[in-house]
């Protein structure tokens, strides 16, 4: 009984061998030589730095656009970029800016006074001809501005409502990068897939879902860029992202799992760590239940094993954090301060002290968000440390969007407990919208807690509103004393952001900003 | 038949508007809106209730779903806001890698389920049967994701055979072999399921014709056994194999969506995922449109095939 002739078979087999010849196997993933190809964790929104709001996307945009001001190289200090220099005013609400002489958008227009009025008047006015080109979701950093005046072709002057001390910080985040007025006159709502900026690379294809390609300017006023091309790929899923490493699909590998790491031990990559303005905290209700006495935060404070998170459950991807402000904020970080120790039998006298034994916590967890890290584990190490010393813990865990929802309106009635995490590009701003009384979230504010300490409202309004930054920092400073005190939160982790890339990439360096700047990157 | 055809075509029209109605509703009930998606930690309610109205969320629930009706019928799907284009531009890109996928995944697990069917059929009990039911058994049980993530760990990590994801290489690509070659690992793993239930099926199916008098008297009559097999059995069979297809379409193109994350295949699966996690109303509608669309005209298709086989099956 034959059930396929020999010759049928033998057909099938020459067919399946043509076939495999002709798909060329095997063969190793290459990339190009002097092109960079990044592994991004989505694709990106928009490449209108004004419409978006992911790091995912600033990654691209901080290499394709400059703006007024930049972040030096290694820190969180304000440095010159498209302006060459600055005036603040006595009372700090006038800000007049002189902008380096012949820069030209990638579109080929001048860079001008008036350029930059037009970026910011886009963002603000609702009545902007190009309004409709957004929305503009966080056009709310720069809402201290009553007014942009182009006062000569090299002069832009901003007066703002009231001194506001965090403004040139915010000129150096994303949100202040300075698009080309005639690229967004010509492509209205596309801009996005159409930018034109004054960066080191230009923009050159976007190919929906599997790359944007960005191209050297060799016109570039900072120095030409060492790479002739650099390749952006959306590799959503971790596990995906870590196989193209490996296989040497991509060069640069962003947000690398805990549990990636030891594939990227060898002497074909370099891991890259860096520090940076992030905090993974407990938000704890001071409002009601047992966290509304300050020696039951504090008991929280010393039960959390943190040591242990840090090392076991984040795989070393983090360091203790001491207080509110993370140390990536090296000017205004008190270096004075020490985290809370794991000291349970000090916890345990404390809730004794305050007759909080065996209180029943309802604690809010999230599955995953942005700078969240690992939450669910995270979330139950600290349930075993807080029954360790005798708490009562039910977690209740929601998805980012649900969570955010339960969160942000305040745990009264809800919750005595809840994860977060921030990442800012100013120290002025996680306090001073989370730990203000006037930063209740029935004002508005993320204050979800409801902490509530006089002079800490004090401290933060003063260093809001000084343009002198030692001024600042020392406000600062005896904030995160006090804070560290009354123990509203749970001071957790500072996450380390990593990188890795393959041998022959040199020059690249992670910024505590969090932006991946290419510029210096070589690639052989 | 054409009357058939049309009556069947309009028939699918409510059924795809009661998915959007339904669609709309689930993706309104989840908590969560998509302003609070684009801020993350800033999302104040000033900040949220600005967004919603600039993105025109601010409307009551009914008449954000007639806008978007009225606009569809026009051909106007709307806008992605999260990623600021047209949905009809995105979605219809997306469908084509999709379509490439499943397309590919269903011909390929039909042509085995069927062969392995037939063979484990035909040599009852035999060695061949015995070990096609092994292998049948552990694929049905494997999930599809688990399996693309091994195959990338050993044909594109380990051994580098194939490219671990995508659907062209970035650069000198986009040729037919290089498609074929981003297609083998995704369009494998999402067949195996499918190739299980079908080569079930198929035993089961051929088994019965087998034993019916026809094929005894075509035995008697001195046909030989691969014809008997393969032309007077495997056609009979068919009418019963033809429908378990059709199901198996529906659970390719939902597998899809696992596939086309492990793979990265830019296709609809990983689009709604995305979609729906930044809670994008518009491309989640979009993307479901088409897919149920696709779903109701493959199931005509196969109802039309079904009868034009087997002339008992009434149109």
């Amino acid at each position: 009984m034959t059930i396929l002739p020999m010759t049928r078979r033998a057909v099938s087999a020459l067919a399946l061998a043509a076939c495999i010849a002709s798909v060329g196997l095997p063969s190793a993933a290459q990339t190009p030589p002097g092109v960079l190809v990044v592994g991004q964790i989505a694709e990106p929104k928009s490449l209108d730095p004004h419409a978006v709001t992911a790091v995912n996307d600033f990654r691209i945009l901080m290499n394709v656009y400059d703006g007024l001001v930049r972040y030096k190289s290694g820190t969180l200090e304000v440095e010159p970029a498209l302006a060459e220099s600055w005036e603040i005013s006595e009372d700090g609400t006038e800000y007049t800016f002189t902008l380096r002489e012949g820069i030209s958008f990638h579109d080929g227009t001048p860079l001008t006074a008036e350029a930059v009025k037009f970026n910011f008047d886009r963002m603000l006015d609702e009545n902007h001809p190009f309004h409709d080109t957004g929305p503009f979701p966080l056009s709310f950093f720069f809402s201290a501005i009553e007014a942009t005046e182009a006062v000569d072709e090299r002069t832009v002057k901003f007066t703002l409502n009231a001194p506001y001390a965090p403004f040139l910080s915010n000129l150096a985040y994303p949100t202040g990068l300075i698009v080309s007025p005639a690229a967004v006159e010509q492509h209205g709502a596309d801009f996005g897939r159409n930018p034109a900026g004054t960066g080191p690379f230009k923009f050159a294809e976007w190919r929906s879902n599997e790359a944007v390609v960005i191209e050297k300017n060799p016109a570039y006023w900072d120095g030409e860029a060492g790479l002739e091309a650099v390749v952006y790929r959306p590799i959503t899923d971790a596990n995906t992202r870590t196989a193209e490493m490996l296989a040497g699909g991509i060069d640069l590998m962003v947000e690398v799992p805990p549990n990636a790491l030891s594939e990227f031990e060898g002497d074909a990559y370099t891991l890259h760590e860096q520090a940076g303005p992030h905090l993974w905290f407990l938000i704890l209700n001071a409002k009601e239940g047992p966290f509304a006495d300050v020696k039951v935060r504090q008991a929280a404070n010393y039960a959390i094993n943190k040591q242990a998170i840090v090392e076991n459950v984040l795989e070393g991807t983090a360091e203790v954090a001491a207080g509110p402000t993370p140390p990536a904020f090296a000017w205004a970080y008190n270096a004075a301060l020490e985290p809370y120790p794991y000291d349970p039998e000090r916890a345990k006298a404390l809730i004794a002290e305050a007759g909080a034994e065996g209180a029943e916590l309802t604690f809010y967890v999230t599955e995953g968000g942005s700078g969240m890290l690992d939450p669910v584990p995270m979330g139950t190490a600290i349930q075993a440390d807080l029954e360790a010393v005798g708490f009562d813990v039910k977690i209740e865990t929601y998805e980012w969007n649900t969570f955010l929802g339960e969160v942000n309106p305040g745990l009264e009635g809800k919750a005595d407990m809840a994860e977060m995490a921030w990442m800012t590009n100013d120290p002025d701003t996680l306090p001073f919208l989370a730990l203000r009384t006037e930063a209740w979230p029935d004002k508005g504010g993320f204050n979800s807690g409801y902490y509530s300490n006089p002079k800490v409202d004090e401290l933060l309004e003063a260093a809001r509103v000084s343009t002198d930054q030692d001024e600042r920092a020392a406000l600062y400073k005896e904030m995160q004393e006090i804070v560290q005190e009354d123990a509203p939160w749970v001071f957790v982790a500072n996450w380390k952001q990593n990188a890795v890339t393959a041998a022959g990439v040199e020059g690249f360096e992670l910024q505590p900003s969090f932006f991946l700047l290419l510029d210096g990157v070589t690639k052989n | 038949m054409a009357s058939y055809i049309l009556k069947r075509l309009l028939a699918a029209i409510p059924v795809i508007l009661g998915i959007t109605v339904i669609v709309f509703l689930i993706m309104s009930l989840i908590p969560g809106d998509p302003a609070t998606a684009i801020l993350g930690s800033y999302a104040t309610p000033e900040n949220v209730e600005k967004l919603n109205r600039d993105l025109g969320l601010d409307k009551p629930l009914f008449q954000q779903y007639f806008i978007w009706l009225g606009n569809m019928v026009q051909g106007d799907f709307g806008r992605s806001f999260s990623l600021n284009r047209p949905v009809l531009d995105e979605v219809l890109e997306r469908f084509g890698a999709t379509l490439i996928l499943a397309g590919t995944s269903l011909v390929l697990c039909s042509i085995l389920g069927i062969l392995a069917g037939v063979i484990s059929a035909a040599r009852q009990y035999g060695a061949a049967d015995k070990a096609i039911t092994f292998v049948v058994l552990i694929g049905i049980s494997i999930p599809s994701f688990f399996l693309g993530m091994m195959m990338i760990l050993v044909f594109a990590v380990n051994l580098r055979w194939l490219p671990v994801s995508g659907m062209y290489a970035i650069y000198g690509g986009g040729d037919l072999p290089d498609l074929v070659r981003h297609l083998i690992m995704p369009a494998t793993a999402l067949a195996v399921v499918a190739t299980g239930v079908i080569a079930r099926l198929s035993r089961s199916a051929m088994l019965e014709v087998l034993r019916q008098d026809f094929i005894r008297t075509a035995r008697a009559k001195g046909v030989r056994e691969s014809r008997v097999v393969w032309r007077h059995a495997l056609k009979a069979a068919m009418v019963s194999i033809i429908p378990v297809i059709g199901v198996q379409a529906g659970f390719v193109l939902s597998g899809a969506v696992y596939i086309e994350t492990v793979f990265q295949w830019p296709g609809v699966g990983r689009m709604l995922v995305t979609a729906i996690l930044t809670r994008d109303i518009l491309l989640v509608q979009g993307g479901v449109v088409i897919v149920a669309a696709c779903y109701v005209l493959f199931n005509l298709a196969v109802d039309v095939a079904q009868s034009l086989l087997d002339p008992r099956v009434k149109t």
